[in-house]
This record gives C-alpha cells, structure tokens and sequence, in this order.
C-alpha cells in the first residue's frame, strides 16, 4: 500500500488509494480532508457522492462535532467522546446513517506546516467493544497513514517536481548515510556521537519527511531522491 | 488535580487561564528576563498561544494555575523547528510521534514547586503513553537541567547554545510507562488516579449518565 502512496503522483491516486485502503482495511469508510491556510480544500473520500453533496449543500460541517471539535485537535478521537447531545447534531447523525455512514467513527487531527491542517477518519458499522477493539489495534497504523496521506497531498499540491516537501536536516542527512554505507545502528550513535535513542528520533522524523514505512525504505528513498549520496 | 485542556478549552475558564498567563509573565519575563511579550492585562503570550495547543495544567484548589506547560505536534508550527533549529544541528525535526513541549511554569504561589514540577512531567508521560507518543523535544534554560535531573527524568541534551544566564537546550524526552511511574511517586499522585484524571480530560470514560442507561 505504501507503494502505491509513494508513486502517486495526482490528487486523482490519492482518491484511488484511500478507496484501496478502505477495502484493505475491511471498513465501511475512510475520509481523508484537508484545508490549507489559505482557505482551499481537498478531499479524499469513499462516502457516497450523494452524501458528500448534501452534506455540502446543507453545509453540514457547521454542526459536524467531527469537523467542529476534532479539527481543533491533535490527539486522536473517538467520535463517541464528541458531543452529539444538540438536538440538530442527533438529526444530522440520524441522517448520515440513513446515508450509509457508521455508527462508529476515529479521526486523526492533523497539524501541517505554516497552519494547514486535516483530518483523517476511519468509519464502522458495529457495537462499541468490537470497535474499540479495531481502533486498538490499528491506532498507531492509522496515524502513520494518516500523516503520510497528508505529506503526499502537501507534496502533490505544493509542487512541480516531487519530492518530499520538508528537506532532510544535516543531522538526518548523516544518519541515512551512514545506515546506507552499512552501518548498524550502534556505530552510527557511536560515529555521530549521540546516543541510540537520540539516533531513533532522527531516523523517525527522516521516515515521516520521505514517507517511509521503515528504516530500509527511508534510506532507499533518500538516495533516490539524490537527497543523499554515498 | 492535573488538567489537559486546548486553548479554545480553557477560554471558558477564565480564572485559571489569566492566572496561568500571568503567571508565565512572572516567571519568563520578570525573572527570566527573557525576550518575551507582556500585554497591558499583564499575560505572557506569544504566536504558539494562537495555534489551539494543548496545556497541561495543575489546578489548584481555588481553581487558579499552579503550573503548566504547553505541547504542540511537530508536524505543525513549533518553537524549536522556527528558533532553534541552530542548537539541533539545523533543519527540523518533525514526526507524528514527537511533540514539543515548551513554557514550563511553575507559579510563585507553589508551595510545593518541586512536587507541582513531578506532577507536570507526569502530565507530559501520560500524554506520551496515552497517545503513543515516542518523544517529546524541548528548549529549556540551564537552570531547567538541574530541576530534571532532580526529578529524575532528564532529557538528553541535542545541543545547547550562550553563556551562563544565557545558556539555552535543546533536548529529548523519552516517554515510557517506568517514566510515568517513576513521576507519579515523585509527585505524590497514584498512578491510577493520574490515568483517570488523563481519560477524563479526552472523553475516554463512559459518562455516567450513558453507564445509567446501559
């Protein structure tokens, strides 16, 4: 699935791989939106289109609790920790159901550069323990997805020539190379005279600006990109 | 008792909110005489106030701030990735898993600072294990050093730049269950009770009222 992600390069291959991801996941529905500074949006999304434009028409988002509350966010929420009690918002739920949307839902807030921000959610039919039961086990999955969705669709707005759109720190940079020359990680602490632990933060924050889903692939990207040489 | 609560949040409630930002204007500007910005009402603000972060408070039992601290994910705007790059070695580090935290405050008033300090860092843990975070990074002034070592919880040093007063770090915090365990003792808080004020604070405790109709 990364590799999929990875390869896209159109907004187009982002509505393709949220719909892939949607049935490797075996759930009702991802969403994936995105507002950036200026205003514009852009969305991914498996909801049926009829939904989507009522929703818009109504302008729902007004009374959404998902895009009220959690947009304003950035630790996961379960949307059973949202505030459905208004009168307006229990008719919105009602409405949304009867639309094909889950009962369930978990959303992923996320912060973006120079104020852009999106929200990744994931949608279920089913009773409260089987979901907290799926969330559980996939939060951590779902986030790493989430940002990496955001990265990408960053990158595909943002620029002519692709390429990951936050550049590698000097520190990162040396970390990669020395991991491409074959180094284990002890040695590269050791040779940039930090400790592993240190060592793991820069590999993580590399993954996340090449969009890599371990430390292998972050350092083959990186010399793809020419981001490194060796 | 140990608040979390974003910016918008604490807006409804006004007491704890002016108390803690004067508070910071005490501590960062009058003691600390560092380069920061006091309004007319007296409160210590700057541009990451306005990107809804997430405080962690401790409240006292008039309802007023006895310290705080303040985090915001690496993946957006963040003090050290915009000031300080320099004492990291350039360029930015961002993850979803790292946050940052920054304006560590205890208020004067404290008359225990050093438990009131445990009791933030065990904020900071049960956020870290809560959200399965891996790290959170700081910058903090020298004299900070010596208040985490004391705690027993020290960051590691990335960098650090200036003299003296003027010495400031960059550092990381590993978050860990022994870590959140280790604050909690210090500050004289269960670690259970911590937990539940933490799921409380995000919803993730079943309301009475639905546990009635169950």
């Amino acid at each position: 699935m990364q590799e999929m992600l990875s390869q896209a390069t159109t907004l187009e291959a982002l509505q393709g791989f949220v719909e892939s991801l949607r049935d490797v996941y075996d759930i009702e529905h991802l969403v994936y939106h995105s507002v950036n500074p200026k205003g514009g949006q852009y969305a991914a999304l498996t909801y049926d289109p009829s939904w989507v434009e009522r929703y818009i028409e109504e302008d729902y988002a007004r009374i959404d609790p998902v895009v009220q509350s959690a947009y304003r966010r950035f630790h996961p929420v379960d949307w059973k920790a949202l505030d459905w009690s208004a009168k307006t918002t229990r008719q919105f739920l009602g409405e949304a159901i009867d639309a094909g949307i889950g009962n369930q839902g978990f959303s992923i807030p996320i912060r973006g550069p120079s104020g852009q921000f999106a929200l990744f959610s994931a949608n279920q039919k089913g009773n409260d323990d089987a979901w907290a039961a799926y969330t559980n086990e996939r939060v951590s999955d779902l986030i790493l997805i989430a940002h990496y969705l955001n990265e990408k669709a960053l990158e595909i707005e943002g620029s002519e020539e692709r390429g990951p759109v936050r550049p590698l720190s000097p520190r990162e940079k040396d970390t990669l190379t020395l991991l491409a020359l074959g180094n284990n990680r002890a040695n590269v602490a050791e040779t940039l005279n930090i400790s592993e632990n240190t060592l793991r933060v820069y590999i993580e924050s590399a993954r996340f600006k090449l969009g890599a889903t371990n430390t292998t692939h972050a350092v083959a990207m990186a010399l793809l990109h020419g981001l490194i040489v060796v | 008792m140990i608040r979390y609560l974003y910016a918008d949040q604490l807006d409804a409630l006004p007491k704890l909110r002016d108390s803690m930002l004067r508070d910071r204007a005490t501590q960062f500007h009058d003691r600390l005489k560092w380069e920061v910005r006091v309004d007319e009402d007296g409160f210590e603000r700057d541009q990451y106030d306005t990107l809804n972060p997430l405080y962690v408070i401790w409240e006292t039992q008039a309802g007023t701030h006895g310290g705080s601290m303040r985090f915001l994910p690496t993946t957006g705007d963040t003090m050290v990735n915009d000031f300080f790059s320099h004492i990291i070695g350039g360029g930015e580090i961002c993850a979803p898993t790292i946050w940052e935290t920054t304006r560590f405050c205890i208020s004067p008033d404290s008359e225990s600072g050093s438990q009131t300090a445990a009791a933030l860092m065990l904020a900071g843990a049960e956020l870290g294990v809560g959200f399965g975070l891996s790290h959170s990074i700081g910058v903090f002034d020298a004299r900070m050093v010596r208040i985490y070592r004391k705690l027993g919880w020290s960051p590691e040093i990335l960098g650090t730049d200036g003299q003296g007063r003027d010495r400031v770090s960059a550092g990381l915090w590993e978050f860990s269950e022994s870590a959140r365990l280790k604050m909690a003792a210090k500050a004289g808080i269960s670690p259970e009770l911590s937990t539940h004020w933490f799921r409380r604070a995000f919803g993730l405790i079943e309301k009475p009222t639905e546990k009635i109709a169950a």
